[in-house]
């Protein structure tokens, strides 16, 4: 996607899945625990975690996506699917 | 970017008084305690980083101006609480998820985007007109608390803000 650091969990290949995610955040943290429960295949990174050079150019890709640059920001396929926040069962439909 | 990760007991004494400060301004904790107490150790860590504790579920910056509204309690927890039930976060829900067992889930974010704000802090930036008043009013952003004085409490008594949060109102 860019230079950013991105850790890859591998899994079951259902498209490039993108997840975008604060190290501090509640609803963060139940999303990366879905997305391993689902077993798909993804990267994601706590953009909280970036050296502080790489953090403008990290919010302005969560913004190319979804505005309001906030967490967690999940990006099926560069963007054909964007899901904002914890919403559980968009989730399990668009990846289960 | 690193900094010193928050200890078990800090997180521990940090609940409970956050829950007690909490119950004394007739707000409450997340009854969910895992959640919670994962949530006030990003507190903690965001503390520990920036030097104050923004809201552990928005991206900071580290510049306690640009972050004064996320700072916790945030601007918006009470109007998130009267819509959602919770505040973005949910460290914060209202007293019927106590006593109706609701639920609580991820909300929309109620902060204007950077570009709003940076628009909204130019447009801000006027004095306001003096009237007769022999004190000017202090208005808390987070609860709303107003106050007659020369100059904003360093505390809010209500809700525990600092007094940087305090606008004045008239």
């Amino acid at each position: 996607m860019n230079q950013m650091k991105m850790e890859h969990v591998p899994g079951k290949v259902k498209g490039t899945i993108t997840l975008f995610a604060l190290s501090t955040c509640g609803w963060c943290a139940k999303t990366k625990a879905l997305l391993h429960e689902l077993g798909v295949d993804h990267y994601y990174v706590f953009v909280d975690l970036l050296p502080p050079e790489e953090l403008e150019e990290a919010i302005r890709e969560v913004e190319k996506f979804n505005p309001h640059g906030s967490f967690p920001t999940l990006v099926i396929n560069n963007g054909t699917r964007v899901i904002i926040g914890f919403k559980e069962q968009e989730i399990r439909e668009a990846l289960g | 970017m690193s900094a010193e990760l928050p200890t078990q007991d800090e997180i521990e004494s940090r609940y409970t008084k956050l829950g007690r400060e909490a119950e004394e301004g007739g707000y409450h904790l997340n009854p969910d305690r895992e959640f919670t107490k994962n949530l006030v150790r990003g507190l903690l860590v965001n503390e520990k980083r920036y030097g104050y504790p923004s809201c552990p579920c928005r991206i900071s910056f580290g510049i306690r101006e640009e972050d004064r509204d996320i700072i916790c309690p945030c601007d918006y927890r009470d109007p998130d609480l009267d819509q959602y039930n919770a505040c973005y976060c949910a460290l914060y829900v209202s007293e019927d998820v106590l006593k109706k067992h609701l639920s609580v889930g991820s909300i929309p974010e109620r902060r204007p985007t950077r570009s709003e704000r940076k628009a909204a802090a130019v447009k801000k930036s006027g004095p306001l007109n003096d009237t007769e008043l022999l004190y000017p009013v202090w208005r808390c952003r987070v609860c709303g608390y107003l106050c007659a004085r020369e100059s904003p409490p360093l505390v809010c008594p209500v809700c525990k803000a600092t007094k940087d949060r305090f606008e004045r109102f008239i």
